[in-house]
């Protein structure tokens, strides 16, 4: 069992400290996405965030990399204050995000390349990688020739090229079946345990979360979304993804995250219903 | 032609290949008629037309004949042309065209990707461009033949005119469509604002860029024409001029013919152009056969 070190750590990798965004819709109205929110990542530690649609999870996302400023509160990495893109962070899409008139090797080598790498290093680093993640033998072809899962892995060996120290991914398998998913969720656990990264992984599912977690964190329902429970998973690594859910434990931390989530999704849903039947004549 | 249902492995493999030939046949028996159709149609308008005028003079110098027309090129083609040899005047025409088109393209490109990156840029030009765009653009010909004289630059001037704009609406237009998401990967990923507007917002403007080509080749030919047509000594548009100052229809025509020719040409450039940069694009369902 690898759990990463939570109390003897002296600066957390990621430290979000009453961080309130707002954003101005283009009618000229501000929409608040998070506030007051707290969160504190460790080196190494892979942190899931649930929460019902439109409670900021994303957001977050944006303003650890850099993307976005907070409106209020102060977000860290690595001690150091945010501002431009934040280095060593790599990004998973929930879309597609490969370019796609580049071939596979040529959009693995990416990093490198912008980098400055010379592009035989550059192309050799990205074989490399392509390998780790099953795809040798695919890098002249150009991504609308493989498949969706195919395509994760381009963009998985895409960000974890340049050896980041945190990985942040926005809800990365959603668009894939529920077998290649959990595929995925298996690989991405070996491929974390090579470099051990912080991970901030938002999803949808709490499943998920939990089998690939070592912290859950469930967000309130926005507008103005902020933590509401965190959770220690202590499941034992490594974990096999597509059987860890039947695992006594894994029932028993599911009901006690499920019932933080519950009444959360149910005000997001009762919002999202509200403003239909507002707009139904 | 349908396969019957129960019948052995080679049979059923037999009968597969079979209906294969049988559709293979079909086909190409499909592309015929519609190619004899085709010849039938020209023959009947082009036929149609030598019919109508016939051997009437006044007919002649109205609509023009097609065997007169023919004619005409074949005597271009011989002796050469009023004011020098047919080459010469292609080349004239051609040469403003491309020149135009190549800077008139190129500005394009840089205005349209620089005002669609720089949210500044665009919010104080655009007034002016919405202006300039709603201008009758051709009358501006007149302008720079009183300011530049009857040579090339004139003639140049106007299809830069003619073509810069087409290029960087399409340009600034595919800057604006390009995936946000791209641009955050590749930023992230370490890309510099250069980098990305290389390696991430030019190619994907380029499908709309490439798309206004087709469109603005027309235009400078349409340029280069109209420019000598107002003031000018050699190239097809005079010898259109002059065509309709002596009362040849058939000049006019052949002269047009002889744009048709170009025109298709670098059309055909175009879209080989269009293939090898765009060559990442999944394959696009096959269209009617135009």
């Amino acid at each position: 069992m690898r759990l990463p070190q939570h109390s003897d750590s002296g600066t957390l990798a990621i430290d979000l400290r009453a961080v309130t965004k707002r954003f101005t819709t283009p009618s000229g109205a501000t929409y608040t996405a998070l506030k007051d929110l707290n969160l504190g990542v460790v080196a190494g530690e892979f942190c899931a965030i649930v929460g019902p649609t439109g409670c900021g999870k994303s957001t977050t996302l944006t303003l650890v990399s850099g993307l976005e400023r907070p409106s209020l509160g102060t977000v860290k990495v690595h001690g150091a204050d945010v501002s431009g893109i934040t280095p060593g962070v790599a990004f998973m899409f929930q879309t597609d995000a490969v370019l796609p008139w580049k071939t596979v090797l040529d959009n693995v080598a990416l990093g490198p390349r912008f980098r400055g790498t010379s592009k035989s290093a550059a192309n050799t680093k990205a074989r490399d990688w392509l390998r780790r993640v099953g795809l040798a033998g695919f890098e002249d072809r150009f991504p609308h020739q493989l498949s969706g899962g195919m395509r994760k892995r381009v963009a998985l060996a895409q960000s974890l090229i340049n050896e980041p120290r945190i990985l942040l991914m926005d809800e990365p398998f959603s668009a894939l079946d529920v077998q290649t998913r959990s595929i995925m969720s298996n690989e991405l656990l070996q491929l974390w345990d090579l470099t051990r990264p912080a991970v901030v992984f938002v999803t949808h599912d709490l499943e998920e979360a939990i089998a690939l977690a070592d912290k859950v964190v469930v967000l309130t329902a926005g507008p103005g979304g902020t933590v509401k429970a965190s959770f220690e998973i202590d499941l034992p690594r490594p974990r096999v993804v597509q059987e860890i859910r039947f695992e006594q434990h894994f029932v028993d931390l599911y009901h006690q995250i499920w019932e933080a989530l519950r009444s959360e999704v149910d005000i997001a849903y009762a919002q999202t219903t509200a403003a239909t039947t507002k707009r139904a004549p | 032609m349908t396969v019957t249902a129960n019948l052995t492995t080679a049979g059923e493999k037999h009968e597969v290949s079979v209906n294969e030939r049988v559709y293979r046949s079909k086909v190409r028996r499909r592309k015929l008629i519609v190619h004899l159709t085709q010849l039938a149609f020209l023959v009947v308008v082009i036929g149609g037309w030598e019919l109508y005028v016939g051997s009437d003079s006044r007919k002649i110098i109205l609509y023009g004949v097609p065997s007169g027309i023919v004619s005409r090129l074949h005597t271009w083609v011989a002796d050469g042309t009023a004011i020098g040899s047919l080459g010469d005047q292609i080349k004239t025409t051609l040469e403003e065209a491309l020149i135009g088109f190549a800077i008139g393209t190129a500005l394009g490109i840089v205005a349209g990707i620089a005002l669609g990156r720089i949210r500044f840029l665009a919010d104080v030009f655009s007034p002016y461009i919405k202006v300039l765009n709603s201008i009758p653009r051709i009358v501006l010909g007149s302008v720079f033949v009183l300011a530049f004289g009857l040579g090339i630059e004139s003639k140049v001037l106007l299809v830069i005119v003619l073509v810069f704009f087409g290029v960087f609406f399409n340009a600034f237009q595919g800057v604006r469509e390009v995936d946000r998401n791209l641009i955050a990967n590749a930023t992230i990923l370490g890309g510099s604002p250069w980098q990305v507007t290389r390696q991430v917002i030019l190619p994907s403007a380029f499908t709309w860029i490439i798309a206004s080509l087709h469109v603005s080749f027309g235009f400078a030919l349409i340029g280069a024409i109209v420019g000598e047509f107002l003031g000018g000594s050699h190239g097809l548009g005079v010898l259109i001029k002059n065509a309709q100052g002596t009362f040849d229809a058939n000049g006019v025509w052949a002269a047009m013919v002889i744009m048709g020719m170009v025109a298709l040409l670098a059309e055909w450039f175009i879209t080989k152009l269009e293939n090898r940069l765009l060559r990442w694009r999944p394959p696009q369902l096959a269209g009617p056969d135009l």
